[in-house]
């Protein structure tokens, strides 16, 4: 793929990922966020988290049963994006909701288990954007940064977690958001579970049989 | 001669050109998407609120400004603006999401609406809707509606106590409570053809509760006849009680002697008591009750006790464990 093809699919990326973001502002300045609007907002950046989060999580399965190579350049930025909606979800509560009064906000995360569960989704990912550039990468070595990144994995489950405990009855759509989070998993352990399979023949295969003890 | 397959030097395009015309399409077809992904945004985000129009009420009372007993009638916050009150509700019949109820009920028809009120009394009968709307005139109402989501209202109700109608059926001495039933009818309300709750939604009061004169058999809205995402056509109100008591489109009323069953309490035993009073000392299991939003302000303001009707129904509670009986 060309470096120019390249530098559009992220382009492509980071902007349509912004979309929604930049619609929300423009609907909160113009007062059209509804009679609730900082539930609303809140719900909004929260629902868009937690789909940046999927569609970071689909990239390495999409890749590798399309074989397109080059989208596993959108899944940081995918990622990042996650992070940027989480964190406004969080900072519309802390300010909007709680008034920025850190007491009112501990002790209503102390009476709402589904805060702490979406607490840690938010904190897991804080070290995730921290480490997203290239020089980390470089500093941490390929394999620690990506297993430093399984975190993601976490963030999701947290967050969807967090989505279905926090709803009063109808539950539809935190369970489609864990029926789509199951798949993305289920496909990693299954890749994995594939794998340890087949390695322990290979190592076999590979061991000249004039090295076996006698 | 000239080989036909083969393209002269010429013929091929520079590739300045070739890379402009690509980066040209890029350029059109990264903002297409945008406008794409924008549009389903919008989709899914819908600002513009359908207007609402009903029927002006005949002989609505406004109670005077100043009474000498505070009765309740008359809040004195300023009431929450139409378009909020007819846009933000909590209506399963026609929606799980609150902001879509508004469309979802807008063709709700309530035409030859009947009311049976029946059980131990000693004149059951079936009301035409317009016949019951005559026992009494309508008053206008100015209550505070707190949701047990954690967000409030103040509502211009019009009605008339439900005392009016129970006194015209006359209870048997051992009615102790009142059983309300709403409409069932998938046809005409989609949000029932799913179960997130057990339909019919039932609700109840104790008879002393039913009889206190707070407690509004509401058919009407800011002067106007009650809009259908808000009950219609006829609706209970119980303002120191969490919204989900004020049972709407209501079809049967039932006086009876056991304690009846409540849709919300069926739904969560542990989230949803029978008596539902507004208390910021009692949290709901999953969230805090202590403050609450006020729809159309900034900030939340703290809950009170019986949502500050506490000095016209506090006695009604009188030895009451609030805790136990939440």
């Amino acid at each position: 793929m060309k470096a120019n093809d390249l530098r559009f699919a992220q382009w492509f990326v980071l902007v349509n990922a912004a979309v929604p973001g930049a619609l929300l502002a423009w609907d909160a300045a113009h007062r059209q966020l509804g009679a609730n609007p900082v539930n609303f907002a809140i719900l909004t950046t929260g629902l868009l988290a937690l789909i940046f989060l999927l569609l970071t999580l689909l990239v390495t399965p999409l890749r590798s049963l399309t074989g397109w190579n080059w989208i596993i350049f959108s899944r940081r930025t995918l990622g990042l994006y996650a992070f940027f909606y989480a964190a406004a979800h969080f900072l519309i509560f802390f300010f909007l909701d709680r008034g920025g009064n850190l007491a009112s906000t501990l002790s209503e995360m102390v009476k709402r288990n589904y805060l702490i569960v979406g607490s840690l989704g938010l904190f897991v990912m804080l070290p995730l954007a921290v480490t997203s550039t290239n020089a980390m990468i470089k500093r941490l070595g390929g394999q620690r940064w990506r297993a430093l990144h399984r975190l993601t994995y976490i963030a999701a489950i947290a967050g969807v977690i967090h989505y279905y405990m926090q709803s009063r009855k109808d539950v539809r759509q935190p369970l489609a958001f864990a029926a789509i989070l199951v798949l993305l998993l289920g496909y990693r352990l299954l890749v994995a579970a594939r794998k340890s399979q087949s390695a322990p023949v290979k190592a076999a295969a590979a061991k000249p049989s004039s090295t076996r003890p006698a | 001669m000239s080989d036909p397959n083969k393209i002269s030097e010429r013929e091929v395009t520079d590739p300045a050109v070739y890379f402009n015309r690509r980066q040209f399409l890029q350029t059109g077809l990264l903002a297409a998407s945008a406008v794409a992904t924008g549009l389903a945004y919008r989709q899914l985000n819908p600002t513009s609120t359908g207007s609402v129009t009903t029927a002006p009420l005949a002989h609505l009372v406004t109670p005077a400004a100043t009474t000498t007993v505070d009765n309740g009638f008359r809040a004195t916050e300023p009431p929450t603006s139409f378009a909020n009150i007819t846009h933000y509700n909590n209506f399963y019949e026609f929606s799980t999401d609150k902001e879509a109820v508004a469309a979802a009920s807008a063709k709700f028809d309530t035409k030859g609406w009947q009311v049976s009120v029946a059980g131990l009394v000693n004149h059951p009968r079936v009301f035409d809707l317009d016949d019951l709307l005559k026992i009494s005139p309508p008053e206008e109402r100015i209550y505070r509606m707190r949701c047990v989501e954690g967000w409030s209202m103040v509502v211009p109700w019009a009605g008339y106590s439900l005392s009016k109608l129970l006194a015209l059926v006359e209870p048997l001495g051992s009615a102790r409570y009142v059983a309300f039933e709403s409409l069932l009818d998938p046809q005409r309300m989609p949000g029932q053809r799913g179960e997130v709750l057990n339909w019919p939604y039932v609700e109840g009061l104790r008879l002393d509760e039913a009889m206190h004169p707070l407690t509004l058999l509401a058919s009407g809205l800011y002067g106007r006849a009650l809009p259908p995402q808000d009950g219609a056509p006829l609706r209970l109100v119980t303002p120191w009680k969490y919204g989900f008591k004020g049972i709407k489109s209501i079809v049967k009323i039932k006086l009876v002697a056991e304690q009846p069953r409540t849709t919300w309490n069926e739904a969560a035993p542990n989230e949803y008591g029978f008596y539902a009073n507004v208390n910021p000392e009692v949290d709901h299991p999953r969230w805090s009750q202590a403050t609450e939003q006020p729809i159309g302000k900034s900030g939340r303001q703290p809950t009170l006790l019986f949502n500050g009707y506490a000095a016209q129904v506090g006695h009604l509670y009188a030895g009451l464990d609030l805790r136990a009986n939440f």
